[in-house]
């Protein structure tokens, strides 16, 4: 059941509006352009009427998958419902038809819930200042790296080295590259942390930063946490926390506590935004008194009996984004919080643990971790090599998966597992939906010996089946191109 | 898992061939899956052991390339810009990747130190 493109629908003089000539005739572009400067060769635009149009991409909307279709438990990316509540509030006249530009004085409300996010984020990450301009989880890491940066140029200890463990994110290597420092990679131990000897090593007077995630990207706490960050500090640098695991720890422990000195949080993940489809995403950025002065401008301060902005700020790395940030997921972050409240969100952390370590122990003993047995935190992550060895590779499974009615958990990442597939069931999933998904684990894990036909030609039920993967990395085709006949929209079966 | 006798290896999973020839093994072009691309060196870049000297991505992901020994690069593999699956149907043979001039030092395995390594 193939769904055609667009182009594919077109038929040469269709119409969907019917526009009348222009009151004084057509230009000539001939006559007012450069020759180089005409285009000659049709536009190759289809030519469909608006119900083709309608119909088209209404299909296409069906054919979407998401947390408001089903379960969706792709590991690092916590794909957990997001209330509804929350959209209205953001919808609400009073924030989104503000214009970024209006007086302070007509916009205290909004400004009001901007400071008060800074303070809750503030308090969650146990740190004392917190931008919300970055727009990203990466935009995050860049904001804080940077920040890190001219705190050590302001120190007059200028540094070249950021370490991250092999188990990182890979933003992590990118953002310190980004930045300007070198890039120094620490393996991780045989329990799945960071091996301390190892960064004992490491460590030394060009060490600016370690970067970690914690839990790390095997759903694993960081046992050594506090050793670790009396090694990094007793080494002239500063400890980030990358918050993309923060679903796991909400109210239970803060990173600021465990001695970090830099953190960013993804409200798009953790605070209520649905995230995915491309953004907009929010990552705000907390950090220790000494670094306060760093953050980006301008900043949110009490004057006159009102808030207001503060553009005079001489250590600061400067603006990192337009305005104030993506404003309409910080105002879905501060309804999310102030609905939960502290109660609520430790509750979220406990059950995002228990959900993923009671389907991990559902899906024992055919699926295993790679880490000897270990309690883990939010997600964790299996190694599909005893499967492997029996004929389906981690991608079959994932593939197999979708026919069973699943979004497929992340896979072959992290790098430092064979056969990685990541799980991370979020605790906005019910019990019932955990069972179903692991009896579908399970049962596929029996697929494997049966009828291993159905897992090497998964997906069957979707309108693309097994794609290519090599063929659309080696060649891909990233535009449609046509014919030179005019009017006649056709592939072309030999572009790159 | 096809591990030539004649070849010297690296902890990272590189062969160095007598003649200064280098590539990736067996077992890593069946970790990393379908290649994708291959980042190659300049010819005439002076290259010491260890040093990174390209990339190789697959479909999972993009690994860096670490010389086994010292040099100068002579001639890297052409055929690799349009044929990159090339490192995984050949990795000992059409799959090479550059050619070193009058290689020298590093720290290398014979081919029963790696099979251990693997587990082969």
């Amino acid at each position: 059941m193939d769904v055609p493109l667009i182009f594919e629908r077109s038929r040469a003089g269709r119409r969907g509006v019917v526009l009348p000539p222009p009151e004084n005739g057509w230009v000539n572009p001939e006559a007012w352009l450069p020759p180089e400067l005409v285009r000659t060769a049709p536009l190759g635009l289809p030519e469909v009427s608006e119900q083709d149009v309608v119909r088209h991409y209404t299909q296409l909307s069906t054919l979407n998958y998401g947390v408001d279709t089903g379960f969706y438990p792709l590991g690092s990316c916590t794909m957990k419902y997001n209330p509804k509540v929350n959209d209205w509030a953001a919808g609400l006249a009073g924030f989104a038809d503000l214009h970024p530009l209006q007086p302070e004085e007509t916009v205290q409300g909004v400004l009001t819930l901007l400071a008060e996010l800074e303070g809750g984020l503030a308090e969650i990450a146990g740190m004392d200042a917190v931008t919300l301009q970055p727009a990203a989880g990466a935009h995050g890491e860049l904001t804080g790296i940077l920040m890190i940066k001219a705190y050590l140029a302001a120190r007059g200890d200028p540094r070249t080295t950021v370490l991250v463990p092999d188990s990182a994110h890979g933003t992590n290597p990118a953002t310190a590259t980004m930045a300007g420092f070198q890039v120094r990679e620490v393996p991780s131990n045989a329990r799945g942390g960071v091996d301390v000897g190892a960064l004992r090593h490491a460590l030394g007077p060009d060490t600016a930063a370690l970067m970690l995630t914690n839990p790390n990207t095997l759903g694993l706490f960081e046992e050594d946490i506090l050793e670790i960050a009396d090694l990094v500090h007793a080494a002239g640098g500063l400890l980030y926390y990358d918050g993309a695991n923060a679903n796991a720890i909400l109210g239970r422990v803060r990173p600021g506590d465990m001695g970090f000195d830099v953190v960013h949080l993804n409200l798009h993940k953790t605070f209520s935004t649905p995230h995915g489809g491309g953004g907009p995403g929010s990552g705000p950025v907390g950090v220790k008194a000494p670094l306060a002065p760093f953050l980006p401008g301008p900043r949110l301060v009490k004057q006159n009996g009102g808030w207001g902005w503060n553009y005079r700020l001489p250590q600061s790395i400067g603006k990192v984004r337009s305005y104030y940030g993506n404003v309409g997921v910080l105002v879905r972050a501060y309804a999310y919080l102030r609905a939960q409240g502290a109660a609520g969100l430790r509750e979220v952390a406990d059950m995002a643990v228990l959900n993923a370590n009671y389907l991990l122990a559902r899906l024992g003993p055919q699926y295993q971790t790679a880490i000897a047995r270990r309690p883990v935190k939010h997600e964790f992550v299996i190694s599909a090599v005893p499967q492997k060895h029996r004929g389906a590779r981690a991608l079959d499974i994932a593939k197999r998966l979708i026919d069973y009615g699943y979004y497929p958990p992340t896979v072959y990442f992290p790098l430092v597992v064979e056969e990685a597939m990541m799980v991370e069931p979020t605790e906005t999933e019910s019990k019932e939906t955990l069972d179903r998904f692991a009896d579908a684990m399970l049962a596929i894990d029996r697929e494997i010996d049966a009828s291993p036909e159905l897992l090497a030609e998964a997906p069957h039920g979707t309108v693309v089946s097994r794609m290519d993967e090599a063929r659309a990395a080696r060649q891909p085709r990233l535009v449609w191109e046509t014919s030179p006949r005019p009017g006649e929209a056709r592939g072309n079966q030999g572009g790159h | 898992m096809n591990i030539p006798e004649d070849l010297q290896y690296t902890r990272e999973h590189e062969w160095l061939g007598k003649d200064g020839r280098i590539g990736i093994t067996d077992y890593a072009q069946e970790a990393l899956g379908d290649v994708v691309y291959v980042e190659l060196p300049e010819v005439g870049r002076v290259l010491k052991p260890g040093d990174i000297f390209g990339v190789v991505e697959s479909v999972k992901s993009a690994s860096d390339l670490y010389s086994p020994t010292g040099g100068t690069v002579i001639r890297v593999n052409p055929a690799l810009a349009d044929h990159p699956e090339l490192v995984n149907q050949d990795p000992y043979g059409s799959g090479w990747i550059m050619e070193l001039a009058e290689p020298a030092g590093g720290d290398l395995m014979d081919a029963a130190a790696y099979r251990r390594q693997v587990g082969a």
